[in-house]
């Protein structure tokens, strides 16, 4: 089993919702955030373009995050999803500088925090929060070991990017382009 | 109140009353959002309770979380909800900052002068509505009850619409007419007999077309509006979007017109003309249900592409292409009526035009355009008839406005200074969740009118802005602490939805029915708020529902199917419209009547001078208004707004992405904070932009105070409607004054 | 034009709108540890090859300097970290692919042995000391008797700690400013540099201060031409790469490079090396202060400006 995200940056329209819904659910403390919305906009008025992400760790394969934590704090938890263990954590900031997403940060209780895949919730049979929340749906959460699954599907079906697939850190938030 | 009124800016309670510093405020709100990350204690054993939301009006139900504390934790949609389909947006999502919000309004508050100066001191509820019982008697007695008015928005202008009406007056305003969707009401009454209404009725999300004309949908967050949007998207729709900014939706679509702002009349009449010309339009809807086809077809004749081209700047060739994808698609097309409306004072001529694309396409009534509404009737409790009113707020205004069909915000703001050519200056106003300072034009007659009036009563639940100018300040407790009327929504099929409190309510709040109640028993009204308990009026209404407050606690929503089977226009039977003609009014038989062009006839609007640029503003996703500024969740997100400046114009005067800098308008009015500047290719270079709702003034707002730059009192100059009194606010133009170095909301 | 900003206003702290997650004591640490390192290496490198009388300074007088300077160090990584309490948690697991980790031990290692060196030394710079108890003595002469066995080990450990202190940044593929293997033999070459910088600041003897004279020109000119190579290999890479060397080449960082880290910091000193060698009367303290201070500005200038580079947005 192997979660992805996958991202359909055609439908998205960078209303921040999906980082207000992961605040919330997670109790990520004000002032921080697991996942955050780029706006890419490229040309000259009026020959525009516009690409919208919602972006958060990448859950790496290949995660150089958890190749440099000192104590094995960051870990690779079922279905490849990184996790860090807040008791393990010395909180040496390697993981977070390690990371060409910049997707970590430091917590103010000490230790390093990032996105879950909200894998309290998926435990549960539920989706991510903030793909269960994102009003365009353009997030879709599953395996993509499993050929039937949606992800896998579209992934099949649809062109798509990683992001900085040449740091080699094989990440698996796929984006729709 | 006999020495002129004063804006308390802060209160006499001072620090101890309010938590001023941030720092205080702050250590609040991580004290809660400070739990374990990912560990158990996040999925305990659930508390949930519905809601219906009021972070803004779209109103969608939702399910109010408490964790193992009993705290609340989060709101999440109800997915049996037509309106958001299990998913709020990130306002809705945010929604609990408002109950965290330590900022909030606490006790009531009574006017009072001190050393010679006006300021607050905190009452009993007792003291506060005796007052405001007594003053309204003395008022109404002295000056007639018409002369007190109620400005709302939200759930609570039920209750005191039901107050005011009992006293004998209808002069009942909201905001959300002569400033927002007024003019489109007014143009589709005339033309379909039936207005657009709150949730539009648009069918979007079966569209194989939308025209989106400055309608910026995912920016604007309407929820449904949103996701019906993505859905037509997903499954191929066209979209067309005319707007002179590069809005989000814009970069979505297939054709982006950056239209020259202030000419959207031109493209629409030629769109119209390409349609006829070309015969593309639909000849067998208009036969059958139009009145004025051939006045119409003569009247554009002229208004070519080419013509709108040189007032518009989209090239012809484009115009006649949008036009064809329109026809191709029609009749599922939906030229979006859009919401704020109120642009350039010939407001309602546009919306005019809009509707008119709209009949030509035969988009009205049919699966992809516009769906027939269907709603429940939830029965009143019972109450005596109101008294009848001597006179209705139209008499203060006498012979302007003809056509609007609710009263006028501005209007009754413009009514209340004393002038001796009108009959009846209003002299008391109750304002219910309205922040009229942030929220109608023309500040400088706003703040006359509130220094003019003998009691001014405010009900909020933040120290708005508003509440500086109060001689009495009600201080609500949010949506999640009480129970509402419920939700009775229009749409595809009728639906309710049931609010219950989540929690006690915080501090010394209370819901604003069971104040409208208690000033109402004061005033001995007492038999038009006959129910012992808003639970049992709930249950009463809602057994008459087929259901009770008990299983409506379980469900949050029910929806029940139509009543018949007409959500589309049936392609047999011949349908009747409330207009004059029962047709479909291409040619406006009120509007000439009342004296105004019966087919849209375009005008130019005046155009920035040297060295000005046209002030545009809109709307942040993550934002409602000025109300969510202060909203510790969103504020995170977005605390402060930018000045959106084009590369060409930022090089022009020396601006940089990040540099602070003030504004002055075409009446010398500047802002009063500075706003940073983002230099970006997504506007024009006759033009900035800015979200609305950001400045705030009242340092009691410790995360919004002198945050960013306020639109509304740069927009001083109001191009009204005449047909329906809509403030027009988009011809307003602001220049840059460089010297502001830093940022004086931190001194 | 091209904008890409982050909307959702993502403002974590230490990491936006820019890396600041390691502070001063990281490159104080890294400073200290190259620093002992240096020092530790030639002194293993003289007791092995039997030189010690030929190079008292640097086998028995700097070392007393690392035991401490390795404490501070510590100390430093100690408080540069976010979750203190569990310090402990660095030493029970040993990963071979964390630098950190592998740093951490190494330390483990050679701070022990700083220790053990200076108490083996310490009766010859202090006569009158004596050690109280009699086991301390059997340990003293235990060691003693060791002396090339834990040189060798000395040796090995310096050098894995000289180059740890530069593959700490350039195992971060994520910095495209420490993207780069030439930073491991750089940081050691500069660690071997300020060592001999050191020895001969404390040095007495002539002969021994010429020598590290030589020892450090020659190390200096492979610096030299190791900094050469990373700004060709930065130049010859992809974009997020040119743009990190940017941040010296006309960028931010360029004056306090060019001028406090290559000039003053190696050319200078150098300079004034050769300079003594051919007999021109320098006095030491400049060429030694400058070596020193120029290798402790390197490392902050790396830490920082390697922070600042970044590959998105
Ligand atoms: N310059 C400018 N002016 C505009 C607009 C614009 O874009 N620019 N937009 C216009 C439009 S479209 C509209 S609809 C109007 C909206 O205008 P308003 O509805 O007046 O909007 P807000 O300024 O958000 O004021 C809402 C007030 O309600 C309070 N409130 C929130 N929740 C509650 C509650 O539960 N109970 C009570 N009693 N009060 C509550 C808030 O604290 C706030 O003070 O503004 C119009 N005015
Ligand atoms: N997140 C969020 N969503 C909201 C609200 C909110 O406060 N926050 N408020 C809700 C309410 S009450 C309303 S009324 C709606 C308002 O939302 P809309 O009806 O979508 O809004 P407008 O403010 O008319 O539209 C703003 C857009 O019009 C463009 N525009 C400006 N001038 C011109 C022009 O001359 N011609 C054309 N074609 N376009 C122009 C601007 O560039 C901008 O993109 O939003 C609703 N949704
Ligand atoms: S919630 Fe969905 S649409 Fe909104 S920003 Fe996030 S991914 Fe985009
Ligand atoms: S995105 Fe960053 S934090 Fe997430 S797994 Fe990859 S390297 Fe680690
Ligand atoms: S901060 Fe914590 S999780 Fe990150 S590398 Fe250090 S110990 Fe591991
Ligand atoms: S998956 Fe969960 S933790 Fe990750 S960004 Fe989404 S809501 Fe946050
Ligand atoms: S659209 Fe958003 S803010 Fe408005 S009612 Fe729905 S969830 Fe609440
Ligand atoms: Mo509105």
């Amino acid at each position: 089993m192997r979660y992805a995200m996958v991202i359909d940056t055609d439908k998205c329209v960078g209303c921040s919702d999906c980082v207000v819904a992961c605040q919330t659910e997670n109790k990520v403390p004000v002032g921080y955030a697991r996942d955050w919305v780029v706006e890419v906009t490229k040309g000259t008025y009026p020959h525009l373009q516009m690409e919208l992400r919602s972006e958060r760790c990448n859950q790496c394969e290949n995660a150089p995050c958890v190749r440099c934590c000192p104590t094995g704090s960051s870990h690779y938890s079922a279905g490849g999803i990184v996790l860090v263990k807040p008791r393990r954590c010395i909180g040496c900031g390697a993981c977070i500088t390690s990371c060409p997403y910049d997707a970590r940060f430091p917590h103010p209780k000490g230790y390093v925090d990032k996105c879950t895949f909200c894998d309290h919730r998926i435990k549960e049979g539920n989706k991510p929060a903030c793909v269960e929340v994102c009003p365009t749906r353009c997030m879709y959460f599953g395996n993509i070991d499993d050929p039937a699954s949606e992800v896998s599907r579209l992934l099949r079906q649809r062109r798509y990017k990683t992001l900085i697939p040449e740091a080699g850190t094989k990440p698996h938030l796929y984006f729709l382009t | 109140m006999k020495s002129r009124r004063e804006f308390i800016k802060t209160s006499a309670l001072g620090l101890g009353g309010f938590a001023l510093a941030g720092g205080a405020g702050m250590a609040l709100r991580t004290a809660f959002n400070q739990g374990t990350p990912g560990s158990a204690g996040l999925t305990p054993d659930l508390t949930r309770t519905p809601t219906y939301c009021e972070v803004c009006f779209w109103k969608c139900a939702g399910w109010v979380y408490k964790d193992s504390d009993g705290k609340l934790w989060k709101i999440t949609g109800n997915s049996n909800d037509p309106l958001c389909n299990g998913r709020l947006c990130p306002r809705g999502t945010g929604g609990t900052g408002m109950y965290y919000d330590q900022d909030r309004l606490k006790k009531p508050l009574m006017r009072t002068v001190e050393n010679g100066r006006q300021t607050y001191r905190e009452a009993s509820w007792e003291e506060a509505l005796d007052f405001i019982a007594a003053r309204l008697k003395e008022i109404t007695a002295e000056h007639g009850p018409e002369c007190a008015a109620l400005f709302t928005h939200g759930s609570g202008g039920d209750y005191f619409s039901t107050l005011m009406q009992a006293m004998g007056s209808t002069s009942v305003a909201a905001p959300s007419y002569a400033q927002c969707r007024g003019a489109r009401e007014v143009a589709f009454i005339a033309t379909y007999g039936q207005g657009v209404d709150s949730p539009e009725i648009t069918d979007i999300r079966d569209t194989r077309c939308l025209v989106l004309i400055g309608s910026h949908l995912g920016e604007n967050m309407h929820n449904s509006q949103v996701q019906e949007m993505s859905d037509a998207l997903a499954k191929g729709a066209t979209i067309i979007t005319v707007d002179p900014r590069f809005s989000v939706v814009a970069g979505k679509s297939r054709y982006w017109l950056p239209i020259k702002p202030a000419t959207d009349l031109a493209l629409l009449l030629a769109w119209i003309n390409v349609l006829i010309e070309e015969d593309l339009y639909d000849k067998e809807y208009v036969e059958r249900h139009t009145y004025g086809f051939e006045q119409l077809r003569a009247h554009v004749k002229d208004m070519t592409p080419e013509w709108a081209y040189g007032i518009t700047t989209i090239e012809p060739n484009t115009i006649r292409r949008t036009a064809r994808e329109m026809a191709a698609a029609a009749p599922a097309t939906l030229v979006h009526p859009g919401r704020f409306v109120v642009w350039y004072g010939d407001d309602t001529q546009r919306s005019r035009a809009v509707a008119i694309l709209n009949a030509l396409l035969g988009s009205w009534g049919r699966r992809g355009g516009f769906y027939m509404p269907d709603r429940m009737q939830v029965p009143s409790y019972p109450r005596p008839p109101f008294p009848e009113p001597a006179r209705t707020w139209r008499e203060a205004f006498p012979d302007r406005f003809p056509l609007a069909d609710l009263a006028l915000a501005s209007g009754i703001c413009e009514a209340s200074i004393p002038d001796t050519s009108r009959e009846c200056n209003f002299k008391a106003w109750i304002v219910n969740g309205c922040n009229l300072l942030m929220t109608l034009p023309n500040r400088k007659q706003t703040i006359e009118a509130l220094q003019s009036l003998e009691l001014v009563v405010v009900v909020d639940t933040m120290p708005a802005e508003i509440t500086g100018w109060a001689d009495v300040v009600l201080p609500e407790c949010t949506y999640l602490e009480r129970y509402d009327f419920l939700r009775n929504s229009p749409g595809r099929h009728p639906t309710i939805a049931l609010r219950a409190p989540a929690t006690e309510p915080l501090y010394d709040t209370r819901p604003a029915y069971w104040m409208a109640k208690e000033i109402a028993v004061r005033m001995g009204l007492g038999e038009y708020f006959a129910w012992e308990s808003i639970e049992e009026l709930l249950d009463w209404q809602l057994k008459q529902l087929g259901t009770s407050l008990e299983e409506m606690m379980h469900t949050g929503v029910k929806n029940y199917p139509r009543n018949f089977d007409d959500l589309y226009f049936d392609e047999v039977r011949d349908i009747g419209f409330f207009t004059n003609t029962g047709k479909i009014e291409l040619w406006s038989t009120s509007m000439s009547a009342a004296g105004f062009d019966p087919i849209p006839v375009y005008t130019a609007h005046e155009e920035p001078p040297r060295g000005y640029y046209r002030l545009n503003f809109g709307r942040a996703p993550v934002h409602t208004f000025a109300r969510t500024i202060n909203n510790p969740n969103l504020a995170d997100l977005m605390d402060e707004n930018d000045l959106w400046v084009n590369p060409v114009v930022a090089k022009m005067w020396g601006l940089n992405t990040g540099d602070y800098i003030r504004l002055r308008n075409q009446d010398g009015i500047e802002s009063t904070f500075s706003i940073r500047v983002r230099v970006t290719e997504r506007i024009r270079w006759d033009s900035v932009y800015m979200v609305h709702g950001f400045g705030h003034k009242d340092p009691r707002l410790s995360r919004a105070y002198g945050r960013g730059a306020c639109d509304t009192e740069l927009i001083s100059r109001v191009h009204t409607d005449p047909v329906m009194g809509g403030t027009g606010m988009r011809g307003n133009f602001v220049t840059f004054i460089l010297d502001a170095a830093g940022k004086e909301a931190q001194s | 034009m091209r904008e890409e900003l982050i909307i959702s206003g993502r403002m974590n702290p230490m990491i936006d709108p820019q890396l600041n997650i390691w502070h001063w004591h990281i490159p104080l640490y890294l400073f200290l540890g190259g620093l002992a390192a240096g020092i530790l290496f030639f002194a293993a490198l003289y007791t092995i090859r039997g030189e010690e009388k030929l190079y008292p300074a640097a086998v028995k007088k700097a070392p007393f300097i690392t035991p401490f300077i390795l404490v501070i160090g510590l100390l430093a990584l100690l408080l540069d970290l976010n979750n203190k309490p569990y310090f402990w948690q660095l030493y029970t697991t040993l990963r071979l692919e964390s630098p950190m980790s592998w740093g951490a031990w190494t330390l483990m290692v050679v701070t022990p042995i700083s220790f053990i060196w200076c108490a083996l030394n310490i009766r010859e710079i202090f006569p009158s000391f004596d050690w109280r108890y009699g086991w301390l003595k059997w340990l003293e002469a235990f060691f003693t008797r060791y002396k090339v066995a834990m040189s060798w080990v000395l040796l090995i450990f310096s050098v894995i700690l000289g180059i740890y202190t530069g593959i700490l940044f350039s195992a971060f593929n994520a910095r495209p400013l420490w993207n780069t293997s030439i930073l491991g033999p750089l940081f050691l070459a500069s660690g071997l540099s300020t060592g001999a910088a050191y020895i001969m600041l404390v040095s007495r003897s002539h002969t021994e201060r010429a020598a590290f004279s030589k020892i450090d020109i020659v190390i200096i000119g492979i610096e030299l031409f190791l900094i050469v190579h990373m700004f060709m290999g930065f130049l010859a890479s992809t974009q997020v790469q040119i743009e990190a060397a940017g941040l010296f080449l006309g960028g931010p960082y360029t004056a306090v490079f060019w001028v406090f880290v290559v000039f003053l910091g190696m050319i200078l000193p150098a300079l004034l090396e050769v300079l003594e060698l051919r007999k021109y009367r320098v006095p030491v303290l400049i060429p030694s202060l400058l070596v020193l201070g120029g290798g402790l500005v390197f490392r902050f200038v790396i830490a920082y400006a390697g922070q600042a580079s970044r590959w998105l947005y």
